[in-house]
């Protein structure tokens, strides 16, 4: 047998016992996120209690600006903004029975967007100093005593979520508020979600649930909801937090299928050993012959 | 009737056009001098470790007092784009083979302190054993110093530099022999013991060829990754590279009974080299900027729902 069981992939593929292969002997269930975005009402609860828990400061332009882009003024995740609603106005039918008999009606698509604490998580990869962790919840965190703000995690992370912020110099995201489940409370955001949208908890249950909403959701004619990041045979080993969309990823600024950068690894470290001996035989060669 | 012979351009959705990924907080000059000057530190270590062994004196010297010099200078670039320079010690906090910078500091730490010993030993004449094995072991640090960076960029999400993997490290390659013919050259202006710097501009022409290449296959190797190459700020630089690689190849060639064709070489290769480090931080950016290349390499087919909706 030399093929790697779930328990071994620690680059690529399904990874059954995420802390566990981090070195917890004894750790709890691996939590997370269920966004179930069709249940969305775009209240930015989640981005408010977020701030507010967190404590997260008001730079890089997070508030007071308008971006003209519907009712976003957030814009994107950032080293201050760990929650992200978007709002996309589409000029088409929610479903075919409630158009407005020229075949048109706007749909507002409303997602609370957040770190999805990969399986196989880039940042935490090619963290050079070891302050990206993977905590006994099987969520990924950040030490700000120990990140030397080096920017590697920036632009490792597939979904652009990780970011540095001005004037901190440090790498900052959302924790899944490691405080708060160490003292056994829900994450701020989920706990403010008025419509639970946010659900939070054992991510074993969450993927169960999200299959029966799923399935409610076809059964009603809303053909285009579909699972993100649920799936452990994805490019990331599944997401920590993983969301209901109603349309392709890329609408609501996610990507549509992204894979682990490290999965290549292997490979890249092997192709710069080649560059190395084409160097070394290169300067061997200039040496060669006689001197003139 | 015209036959349409092009596939009609591939339209990408997208969340307002704005960004999926974060651009690279890496900056100018910073990453490119860090990178110049460690490809450069490393071609000369090796340079300077067959040198000594083949009595070649002038070119020794050079070469160890350039390397060990280059190696600290690279590494204050290096920490000026830490977000808290005061903590680049946190980088030996840890060894991670999935970390290329974890990698790459412990690599460059072991250069700096081996290209110092010998660059020690050939300034004060004495350290004689111990400066011609830590000369010889950092022929070993050079190679590695200089190509890892190609792994550094490529191990992240931004699509040109993740599909350049094989690219990337040689034309790191090819600049470290450049770099280092160019330094050879420009000492040999100067120096009276000419043929002493035969193998320097041999180096640079070998190194002319390589990193030209890889620039190729940057700018053709990944149809739309290679198009930050191409296009923009990246693709200008990484032209402009090419030319002044070439040319400097070129002026090489007459180097050897021309001092200045020497100068000329040694001030065209340097530029080629730090243009096309330049050129990747910037097509890097310009990769990550837009979303299209995230959607497209992720859709091969280009179809939207080309995976499998649960």
């Amino acid at each position: 047998m030399t093929g790697k069981t779930a328990d071994q992939n620690s680059l690529f593929g399904p990874l059954a016992d995420v802390s566990g292969n981090a070195g917890y002997t004894e750790h709890p269930q691996r939590v997370g996120f269920f966004t179930d975005t069709s249940v969305c009402i775009g209240c930015k609860a989640c981005e408010v209690a977020c701030k507010e828990w967190n404590g997260l400061p008001d730079s890089d332009g997070d508030v007071l600006e308008l971006t003209g882009l519907s009712y976003d003024n957030t814009a994107a995740l950032t080293a201050n903004s760990w929650r992200h609603v978007a709002f996309i106005e589409q000029d088409k039918p929610l479903i075919d029975a409630q158009s407005d008999g020229d075949g048109h009606a706007t749909r507002w698509l409303m997602a609370s967007d957040v770190c999805k604490h990969c399986t196989h998580a880039a940042c935490l990869d090619v963290c050079p100093t070891g302050a990206l962790v993977r905590t006994e919840f099987g969520t990924v965190i950040v030490q700000p005593d120990v990140c030397n703000g080096c920017a590697y995690c920036v632009s490792a992370c597939p979904f652009g979520v990780i970011d540095r912020r001005e004037g901190d110099g440090r790498a900052w995201k959302c924790t899944m508020c490691y405080d708060r489940l160490r003292g056994g409370l829900e994450p701020a955001c989920a706990k403010a979600c008025p419509t639970d949208s946010i659900q939070f908890g054992p991510l074993d249950e969450l993927r169960a649930l999200a299959q029966t909403r799923l399935a409610d959701l076809h059964a009603a004619g809303e053909t285009g909801a579909r699972l993100y990041g649920e799936d452990p045979d994805d490019g990331i080993g599944g997401a920590g937090a993983f969301f209901l969309l109603l349309d392709e990823p890329e609408v609501y600024g996610l990507p549509p299928d992204p894979v682990v950068t490290t999965k290549d690894l292997p490979d890249m470290w092997r192709w710069a050993g080649a560059a190395a001996g084409v160097l070394a035989a290169g300067v061997v060669m200039a040496f060669s012959g006689r001197r003139k | 009737m015209s036959e349409q012979l092009q596939v009609p351009p591939a339209e990408f959705q997208s969340y307002y056009g704005r960004p999926i990924l974060k651009v690279a907080k890496w900056k100018e000059p910073d990453l490119p001098a860090y990178l110049f000057l460690g490809e450069m530190s490393g071609a000369l270590a090796m340079v300077g470790a067959m040198a000594h062994a083949t009595g070649r004196r002038s070119l020794a010297r050079t070469a160890r007092l350039a390397s060990a010099a280059s190696a600290f200078a690279g590494g204050a670039f290096l920490t000026a784009e830490l977000g808290r320079p005061e903590r680049f010690a946190n980088m030996l906090r840890v060894a991670k083979p999935t970390s290329p910078m974890s990698m790459g500091s412990w690599i460059l730490a072991a250069h700096s302190g081996l290209t110092s010993l010998a660059a020690a030993s050939e300034v004060t004449g004495s350290l004689g054993i111990a400066g011609g094995m830590a000369g010889a072991a950092s022929a070993i640090t050079g190679p590695l110093l200089a190509t890892y960076p190609g792994v550094l960029l490529a191990n992240t999400a931004v699509p040109a530099w993740h599909a350049a993997h094989r690219e990337l490290p040689m034309l790191f390659a090819g600049g470290a022999m450049t770099a280092a013919g160019a330094a050879g050259l420009a000492a040999s202006v100067v120096s009276r013991d000419r043929a002493d710097f035969d193998a320097a501009r041999k180096l640079a022409l070998i190194g002319a060829g390589v990193e030209s290449l890889a620039g190729y296959g940057l700018e053709h190797g990944h149809g739309l990754d290679s198009e930050p190459y191409q296009t923009g700020d990246g693709g200008k630089m990484l032209a402009a590279a090419r030319y002044l690689t070439i040319g400097g190849g070129i002026a090489a060639l007459a180097a050897r009974r021309s001092r200045t064709a020497a100068a000329v070489s040694a001030a065209m290769l340097t530029g080629g080299g730090v243009c096309a480090k330049i050129a990747v931080l910037r097509a890097g950016k310009a990769s990550a900027a837009d979303p299209k290349y995230v959607v497209a390499s992720q859709r091969p087919d280009g179809q939207p729902g080309s995976r499998s909706l649960a």
